[in-house]
């Protein structure tokens, strides 16, 4: 047995906030307790000193852009799930669209496989939606379910035909798929690059509207209603979409919402080279990047101030159920290019915890909320026994020092890939253990 | 105060009224010495300004105008000339725009003159190289010198730029030259409006300080100058237009439609010009017309970009 001593331990899912000890047995939660081990429990027993640290439940995320099979130079199932691992994400969803895409079971088995021989966290794939994700049939959902897969998505790009959408959902909902949608409306984005506005205007760069988005998920939300699905919508970006989530989940919808640390702590105004958003960075903590950044370059994009707030606002008050990072790998030569031509995308995994944390030092979010958002809100999401401390859980444990400030150096990061936009960023919280099953999957070297 | 003027010139928008001040007066002088030149007059002694030096014309992007005016202005200054024009969709994944700016730096380029369809794509080559880099117009981001040309075709017609009223009409969204002239003139002291249909109007335009309006007549109205921008059969395709003759009918400027403008006022246009579409042959070629002497300008001002960024001048 492994006791976690005398640290705070926040686990939303039992509303347990206060000092405790966290007992892992066998790969699960055998207990929290108030009471610290006894001084036979610390001869028999390893116990790890918490004190002054956080203990949390394995953060779940929905969103992560693995690369393997296909794209090995950028990230591998093993270095994503390494770099998760650092990142105290011990549940990761793995995106379909990699070459092949997973739209077929030997896809999803071989992720599995894969990430079960690294070892680093627990996969749980995602299946497209259309075969290919190319939007035009269904794929084959209930082989996919049958071989792990947890939800379905077409991620990075939208199901343009609604009439496609709403066959999709109708299926899924009978097999009890969520459907996560990427949504965009292609024809309002155009050759666009970043969000449509002032800033966009004063770069030359051609602009994506919020009505990009906000059209595509009041049409999902439409079909979703009348299908009687569970709607996912991933990375939401504009205030309008939150307003719309907020009208249909008043009205019965069944749907979910997750948000990345990007869009949550930056505006379009990083591609002009400008600093944080968020007021808990100073700005020496948040330096200043030259204009046209590709860093700043993802889908959907970064949008302004009063999009920011909103997102904020509906994490705090459970519109936004997750945070998730959407962690998309690219190297240099997706990324070292004009912004205009630059891929999409950026990595999330290593920092998505610390700059949750930065919402809090700012007020935006309780601490047992912000736990919430990055745990057991994402796994209620989609119905999975993970990101809680309760009594038989597994044993996915993540230790924090919440006040470390730590520099990001991507040259340090355990992704294969560079791609962050907070690259020189002092961030504070520092993952110092992750349990995955009662295995410690990552320390911290420092 | 010469070793003031930055090394690159990427944009007007962070360039100081007083940079912008010191290109306009050298070049005004380069362009009456020019004059004088022609008039057989006096020769331009300005062959030993940049001797030696190489300056590099790399355009990603089709043009003759901009091109031939810039290896005309480093002729000028005893500068040798090499020019470069490729196709930015044949540079292909693998070469970056780094590695391809590079080969020409290790020729020797003291200077590099650049175009290209990406906004942005000046800036990141002069990260890369110690080469002089002079934005010839980056995607709908900037063109400096062409606001620089206007602005000193401008002021010698209008004697004082401040508190001048200058009205841009068109195709703003996509136009690099209307940006780059806000931001020119306003530092300059004048008022300056933008106008055109919304479909090519940008997002929070009003954000780089300027006017917006909706009409030409509000546009024309009070004017003490009108730049026509040239309107692209690419907007066609993408809806932003009906066609040239339903644009033309509301935004082109004719002689029935120069009536709204002040007497004084004057008309400009970067060219080319779509003759019957943005402006009617009679205004092209009417007195008020300065088309003909932007160009003239355009040669003085690039020479005195040049010297500045070279810190020769």
């Amino acid at each position: 047995m492994i006791f976690l001593e005398g640290g705070r331990v926040v686990d939303p899912a039992t509303r347990v906030d206060g000092i405790r000890t966290v007992i892992l047995d066998g790969g699960r939660i055998k207990e929290v307790r108030e009471q610290a081990p006894s001084p036979g429990e610390r001869a028999s027993n390893e116990v790890v000193d918490c004190r002054g640290l956080l203990v949390l439940p394995g953060l779940v995320d929905l969103h992560v852009h693995l690369r393997e099979p296909g794209e090995e130079g950028k990230e591998t199932i093993a270095t994503g799930t390494r770099a998760a691992a650092a990142g105290g994400v011990t549940t990761v969803v793995a995106m379909p669209n990699t070459k092949p895409v997973c739209d077929s079971a030997s896809v999803a088995r071989f992720v599995q496989a894969r990430a079960r021989e690294a070892g680093f966290a627990r996969v749980l794939p995602a299946g497209a939606i259309t075969r290919g994700s190319l939007g035009e049939s269904l794929s084959d959902m209930a082989e996919l379910k049958d071989a792990g897969c947890i939800c379905v998505t077409d991620d990075g790009r939208p199901v343009m035909s609604a009439g496609v959408m709403r066959r999709a959902l109708e299926y899924a909902r009978d097999l009890g798929l969520p459907v996560m949608v990427h949504a965009e409306d292609l024809t309002l984005t155009g050759p666009g690059c970043m969000n449509e506005g002032s800033v966009a205007t004063r770069l030359g760069l051609p602009g994506i509207p919020a009505a990009a988005e906000v059209a595509m998920v009041q049409r999902d939300l439409l079909l979703a209603e009348m299908t009687g699905a569970h709607l996912h919508v991933a990375h939401v970006s504009a205030a309008g979409t939150v307003r719309a989530i907020r009208e249909a989940r008043a009205r019965g919808v069944r749907v979910t919402a997750e948000a990345t640390p990007h869009h949550f702590t930056l505006t379009d105004e990083a591609v002009a080279g400008a600093l944080a958003s968020v007021p808990a960075f100073r700005q020496e903590d948040a330096p200043p990047v030259e204009p046209y950044d590709t860093h700043a370059k993802m889908s959907p994009p970064l949008r302004s101030e009063s999009d920011r707030q909103a997102i904020v606002g509906a994490l705090s008050d459970g519109i936004i159920d997750a945070i998730a990072t959407d962690h998309a790998p690219h190297g240099p030569l997706e990324k070292d290019v004009e912004f205009e031509r630059a891929a999409n995308g950026v990595i999330g995994l290593e920092t998505s915890l610390a700059l949750t944390l930065a919402l809090v030092r700012a007020g935006d979010l309780a601490l047992p909320r912000a736990v919430e958002r990055l745990s057991s809100g994402p796994a209620r999401c989609f119905g999975l026994p993970y990101g809680t401390l309760a009594t038989g859980a597994p044993a996915d444990v993540v230790l924090v020092d919440p006040d470390r400030a730590w520099k990001v150096d991507p040259q340090r990061f355990h992704s294969r890939s560079r791609n962050s936009p907070f690259a020189t960023w002092t961030l504070r919280g520092r993952v110092i253990r992750t349990y995955l099953e009662g295995r410690l999957v990552h320390r911290s070297e420092e | 105060m010469a070793s003031e003027f930055p090394r690159h010139l990427l944009d007007i928008e962070s360039l100081r009224r007083e940079q912008i001040e010191e290109v306009l007066g050298l070049a005004g002088r380069f362009k009456r010495e020019r004059a004088a030149a022609r008039a057989g007059k006096a020769r331009a002694p300005r062959h030993q300004i940049l001797p030696g030096r190489i300056v590099v014309t790399l355009f990603f992007e089709a043009s003759t105008r901009t091109r031939s005016s810039f290896e005309v202005a480093a002729h000028a200054l005893g500068a040798e000339v090499l020019s470069f024009q490729k196709d930015a969709s044949s540079v292909t994944k693998g070469e970056s725009l780094q590695d391809t700016v590079r080969n020409l730096e290790a020729i020797g380029a003291d200077v590099l003159v650049v175009r290209h369809p990406a906004a942005g794509a000046p800036r990141a080559i002069a990260r890369a190289v110690r080469a002089s880099v002079i934005n010839a117009g980056d995607g709908a981001h900037e063109h400096p010198t062409q606001a620089l040309l206007d602005a000193l075709t401008l002021r010698e017609k209008l004697g004082t730029l401040e508190g001048k009223v200058i009205s841009i009409v068109g195709d703003i969204a996509h136009s690099r030259v209307a940006r780059s002239n806000v931001h020119c003139l306003s530092k300059l002291g004048s008022r300056v409006r933008v106008a055109g249909p919304s479909t090519l109007l940008p997002a929070g335009v009003e954000k780089l300080g300027c006017e917006v309006a909706r009409t030409l007549p509000d546009a024309l109205r009070d004017a003490d100058a009108v730049m026509m921008l040239r309107i692209q059969q690419e907007r066609i395709a993408d809806a932003r237009i009906p066609g040239t003759r339903d644009y033309a009918r509301v935004w082109g400027l004719s002689a029935r439609t120069l009536e709204l403008l002040p007497p004084r006022a004057v008309v400009l246009h970067p060219g080319p010009v779509n003759r019957g579409v943005e402006l009617s042959s009679e205004v092209m070629d009417g007195e008020r017309s300065l088309v003909m002497d932007q160009v003239d300008s355009g040669v003085a001002v690039r020479m005195a970009t040049l010297a500045l960024c070279l810190g020769a001048a």
